[in-house]
């Protein structure tokens, strides 16, 4: 394999820490008690649910279905009743609840009925609608819904696929055991991919500091019908970022703000290659993956781990330790804080990553910056992180645009090198925050200007047409009298057609007053008119209630 | 606080220990050729430096502890105390030691936020107010009779009573001031460099220090604490524009390897322009930074009133960084290769 | 001298055409001060200002007859971005319009509600449905919380909700750090 290899600007090499959890095979985690499954655990709008509280399902039913394009199917991960559905703690950086869909498990773990997929005989629309309602998903650590990653459009063809094994995160391991222990079904998914998205030519980067999965995945790949590259790629984090991986393998950048499509690439992980292949030919959704238990646990190792289960049960099989300083799902460098260990396996913990104070100090009081450019230096998106985080820091959102914020990957190479400890990353998302929030604000009060002018613009047509409509029918009144008095002789005066006019009015306005009553009233229940009257009752004592005061304060002087 | 949760092993304080210990063959060098006296004037601006910090931390609010751990104000004392003359007085020393970290350093904002590189501002300072007292250069040991002691070199920084004769026997005047002066006599550049002052390449002794600070700057370089193009940039500036001018006319304008190896060249190219905090921070606004530095000081050294013209040039391109960093602006991943200037 | 006063009347013919030409060329419609300020204003046109709107106030700041600090909603930093626009110096927003509150929206009790439909007149941006005796409701993706509606209520069934933090809406916080601090922790 002699392809010419490209290196990405920046980057860092933290201590991998990689071999700790490699020496034991994966095991099956074993069947908890109660799942918790998220119905956001991907990018775009979370599932909506399904079932009912009560319900029985059976291992592998959609339990909430896709909403929209950009949406995936959420499963049941086992059999058993659904216990709630209501807001439960979730593995996010803000420790916020979210709607989750509890399932209490009767351990029988009873499948529903499935059966492989004949893909090649299914329209491409139809067979991305099946993997959108098997609930696939970038098991990579962006969760995006896999169908639409599948989906190569009218107008670009997607010549290149890479399958990425970089996984290049310290740690981390469920990648490099996938590779090892299934790369015959990683390449059955890639083969499905190849038929969706047309590609011809098929590239597997894998970082030199996984030889057993270069091994594994290279003799797996010899035995294809199509042609399947598997490149050794150098080991720098973050190389496993697909804007990495596609520089280091093409040598082509994605362009600012568009996605590796437009360069026709495409780029899948590893994991979701296999998830693929579950689905396809075996009709599973995606109701389980690899994580990886490590840091500060007796057995760090890789588990097969039911989507929903909760992560404390991981760690007490994993072996836990005393001196725990804290759980991170992910690694240590774009890893998120869990906020309880109740938090489920989520679609998207690939790393379950225990702390303690000797494998991670705590992080030193930071300096102020003193304009090195280590960061820039360490920047794979080729930013300038020091005037970032001055703009960030100093709230000119606009200026910090200017210079390509939203270019950011959040890789935390900055934050890993800055010699004042700056954690340079968290001014980053939080100026990303704020000016989403802002873009929302703006949108908001553009819609109340709308409305309001709107309003303003009824009320004044509204008023017109009042004012015409009166006109028009005072002039037809006296038209009317007066072919009256005619008849009758002079002896009405103006002032009188005037009071008649006015009699007419209120009498009409008494009739209307009678007159209304509640709409959609007939055809109820005897006790849905009986309610109607207790309102009715009530709201005429609330009447009184509001005229008394009134009275009184008239009285009082 | 969220991700990364691992940090490299560098801090501020490893950065200007380096800088610090890069420093010391120049310092070695220095009191080898020239007398101990430098110790002195190092020493007095050390403890100066570490006062007047430690009393700006206070009013203002801040720790102490982290901020003079980080040795950034032993950094400024040792850079202004080489570009004094080493044989300066005391109370000189101590003025622009105060004034650069009083004035140039915290009265901007302390460290990080001083647009003037603060030693540059204490010996420009110094030079402006005090013309005649920065001309107590020791001269070299190989050209002088009498060889001051450390004991001696003290009396004299400190005022105390030495004989005219001896003092007069010490101190000569710089390479750069002899050709300035020469020069200014109507001398050709091959008559002023008749005089025992000047070397191989630069002055007697003052050319073997310059190599001392040169190697100490590549070391930094090594350890990627400084970049490269600060240095070469300014190495480049000068070697060019005095290389065009001694093109020009040899006879008026001195060779380009003489104003290159001077100490307050490398000093400068490699410790004072590279100074993050006052410098350029893109890759190429490094290479104007430099260059321009590069021009300023032979433009102030041929036709400016000052004999060596380093720190007037590297403040006046300090004041170009945020104009020149708007304009440098790299291309950055997937950006397209002509940046549109907003 | 004749000459003179000659070539300065033609000067100022020709500036004078050149003026009016680019004033027909050029012409602005509408007023863009005022469309600005009232760009940067929040639109809840809740009359805090003092004003029928945040229309008619941006008008006002236009015109100079308001100040920039009379708008509570927009905060301090909505002084701070008209300041910017004005080229005038930012001041303290005027408490006696009002002080800043947490960005809320209206609720109706339903038990409560009499269908009035006063609420739904006051109501300056459409936001409240129902109809007479009906119940109404507020249309809370449209409310901006201007308050508009507790005061005509007669059964007082409309509060004030603020918008409760969820993960969808929540954002990250400004991460501390500043020296001063740290270096009090420590001491403490």
């Amino acid at each position: 394999m002699s392809r010419e290899l490209f290196r990405f600007k920046g980057g860092v090499h933290p201590p991998e820490h990689k071999a700790e959890s490699t020496s034991r095979p994966i095991h099956a985690a074993p069947l908890p008690k109660k799942l918790v499954i998220p119905l956001r655990q991907h990018i775009g709008n979370p599932a909506k649910p399904v079932v009912e509280v009560g319900e029985r399902v059976l291992k592998g039913q959609m339990i909430a279905a896709a909403d929209g394009y950009i949406s995936t199917a959420v499963h049941a991960s086992s059999s058993g009743t659904v216990a709630a559905i209501d807001l439960q703690p979730v593995p996010h950086i803000s420790g916020l609840p979210d709607l989750c869909i509890t399932i209490e498990t009767d351990g029988r773990d009873e499948w529903v009925a499935h059966a492989p997929l004949d893909y090649q005989a299914m329209e491409s629309p139809q067979l991305r609608m099946q993997l959108r309602d098997l609930g696939l998903a970038g098991l990579g650590g962006a969760v995006f819904p896999s169908a639409v990653k599948l989906d190569p459009g009218a107008s670009h063809a997607c010549p290149t696929l890479i399958i990425n094994g970089g996984e290049c995160e310290p740690w981390i391991t469920c990648d490099d055991m996938l590779m090892r222990h299934h790369a015959d079904e990683i390449l059955q998914g890639v083969a499905i991919m190849r038929h969706l998205l047309g590609s011809t030519e098929i590239l597997v980067g894998i970082e030199d500091n996984k030889p057993e999965a270069l091994d594994s995945m290279r003799s797996a790949a010899a035995k294809l019908d199509f042609a399947v590259e598997v490149v050794k790629v150098p080991a720098r984090y973050p190389g496993g970022g697909a804007k990495q991986m596609i520089e280091t393998l093409t040598g082509k950048q994605v362009p600012s703000g568009k996605l590796s499509t437009d360069i026709g690439i495409q780029v899948f992980n590893v994991g979701t290659s296999y998830a693929l292949a579950r689905a396809i030919h075996h009709g599973e959704p995606l109701i389980s993956r690899l994580v990886t238990v490590t840091g500060h646990v007796l057995r760090p190792q890789n588990f097969e781990v039911l989507i929903g289960t909760p992560m404390h049960t991981l760690i007490t099989l994993a072996g836990d330790r005393d001196g725990t300083t804290g759980v991170l799902m992910g690694g240590p460098m774009m890893g998120v804080p869990v906020p309880n260990l109740d938090v489920p396996v989520v679609k998207a913990t690939n790393c379950i990553l225990v702390k303690s104070k000797e494998l991670f100090p705590p992080l030193p009081k930071a300096l102020p910056c003193i304009r090195c450019t280590r960061c820039a230096d360490a920047c794979p998106a080729e930013l300038q992180p020091q005037e970032l985080f001055r703009f960030a820091k100093a709230g000119d959102f606009g200026r910090a645009q200017e210079y390509h914020l939203f270019d950011c990957i959040e890789c935390g190479c900055c934050s890993y090198v800055c010699p004042s400890h700056i954690p340079l990353v968290d001014f980053y998302r939080y100026a990303k925050g704020e000016i989403w929030a802002r873009e929302k604000d703006k949108r908001a009060a553009d819609l109340a200007r709308e409305r309001h002018e709107f309003r303003q613009f009824r009320q004044e047509r509204e008023k017109k047409e009042k004012a015409e409509k009166l006109a028009a029918k005072a002039q037809a009144k006296r038209a009317e009298l007066a072919a009256v008095p005619a008849a009758e002789g002079a002896a009405v005066s103006d002032a009188d057609a005037k009071k008649a006019l006015i009699a007419a009015a209120l009498a009409r306005a008494q009739a209307k007053k009678t007159d209304t009553a509640p709409k959609n009233v007939d055809q109820l229940t005897p006790e849905q008119l009986h309610q109607i009257e207790e309102i009715e009752a009530r709201r005429t004592k609330i009447r009184e209630l509001a005229r008394k005061p009134l009275e009184s304060e008239e009285k009082k002087p | 606080m969220a991700s990364p949760f691992i940090l490299d092993r560098t801090s501020v304080t490893q950065v200007m220990a380096w800088v610090l210990a890069a420093l010391l063959p120049g310092i070695a060098t220095y009191v080898w050729l020239f007398g101990p006296g430098i110790l002195v004037t190092l020493s007095l601006a050390t403890v100066t430096a570490l006062a007047a910090e430690a009393a700006m931390l206070k009013a203002r609010g801040y720790p102490a502890k982290p901020f003079l751990a980080d040795l950034s104000a032993i950094v400024t004392a040792w850079l202004l105390a080489l570009s004094l003359p080493s044989l300066a007085p005391w109370w000189l020393i101590i003025t622009g030691t105060l004034f650069a970290i009083v004035v140039a350093k915290h009265l901007y904002g302390g460290l990080g936020q001083n647009i003037f590189n603060p030693a540059m501002v204490g010996y420009a300072v110094l030079i402006v107010s005090f013309p005649v007292q920065m001309t107590h250069w020791a001269g070299p040991n190989e050209l002088t009779s009498v060889h001051l002691t450390l004991a001696q070199s003290a009396t004299v920084i400190f005022g105390g009573d030495v004989p005219r004769t001896t003092l007069d026997a010490v101190t000569m005047a710089t390479p750069l001031d002899a050709l300035r002066t020469g020069l200014l006599q109507q001398l050709t550049v091959d008559e002023v460099m008749t005089h025992p002052i000047f070397g191989h390449y630069g002055g007697v002794g003052f050319e073997w220090l310059a190599g001392a600070f040169l190697l100490g700057g590549l070391l930094l370089w090594a350890l990627r604490i400084i970049s490269w193009q600060v240095p070469l940039a300014f190495l480049a500036g000068i070697w060019l524009t005095a290389g065009f001018l001694n093109f020009y006319d040899a006879g008026r304008f001195g060779p380009p390897w003489f104003h290159l190896f001077a100490p307050s060249v490398m000093l400068g190219a490699f410790f004072i322009a590279t100074d993050p905090v006052s410098g350029a921070t893109t890759p190429r606004g490094k290479l104007v930074f430099g260059l321009g530095a590069g021009f300023l000081t032979m433009a102030i050294r041929t036709w400016g009133g000052f004999p060596d013209g380093v720190a007037f040039a590297i403040l006046l391109m300090n004041l170009c960084v945020p104009l020149i960093d708007q304009y440098t602006q790299p291309r950055i991943y997937g950006g397209a290769d002509k940046e549109p200037r907003t | 001298m004749l000459a003179a006063i000659g070539v300065m009347a033609i000067l100022a013919v020709a500036i004078g055409l050149v003026l009016g030409w680019s004033a027909i060329r050029f012409k602005v419609e509408g007023n863009p001060l005022a469309e600005k300020i009232d760009a940067i204003l929040p639109q809840t046109q809740c009359g805090q200002c003092g004003f029928p709107g945040c229309r008619p106030y941006a008008e006002a700041i236009a015109k100079g007859e308001a100040d920039i600090n009379q708008c509570p909603p927009g905060g301090e930093e909505g002084v701070k971005k008209l300041a910017e626009l004005l080229g005038v110096e930012p001041k303290p927003l005027d408490e006696t319009h009002g002080t800043p509150k947490p960005k809320s929206v209206a609720f109706i009790d339903e038990n409560t509600c009499i269908g009035c439909t006063l609420c739904i007149q006051a109501c300056p941006v459409d936001a409240i449905s129902g109809a007479a005796k009906q119940m109404h409701t507020i249309i809370t993706a449209e409310c901006t919380g201007c308050e508009l509606c507790l005061p005509p209520c007669p059964v007082d069934c409309i509060s004030m909700v603020p918008i409760a933090e969820d993960l969808p809406h929540w954002k990250w916080k400004h991460p501390v750090v500043m020296m001063k601090q740290i270096a009090e922790t420590e001491d403490a």
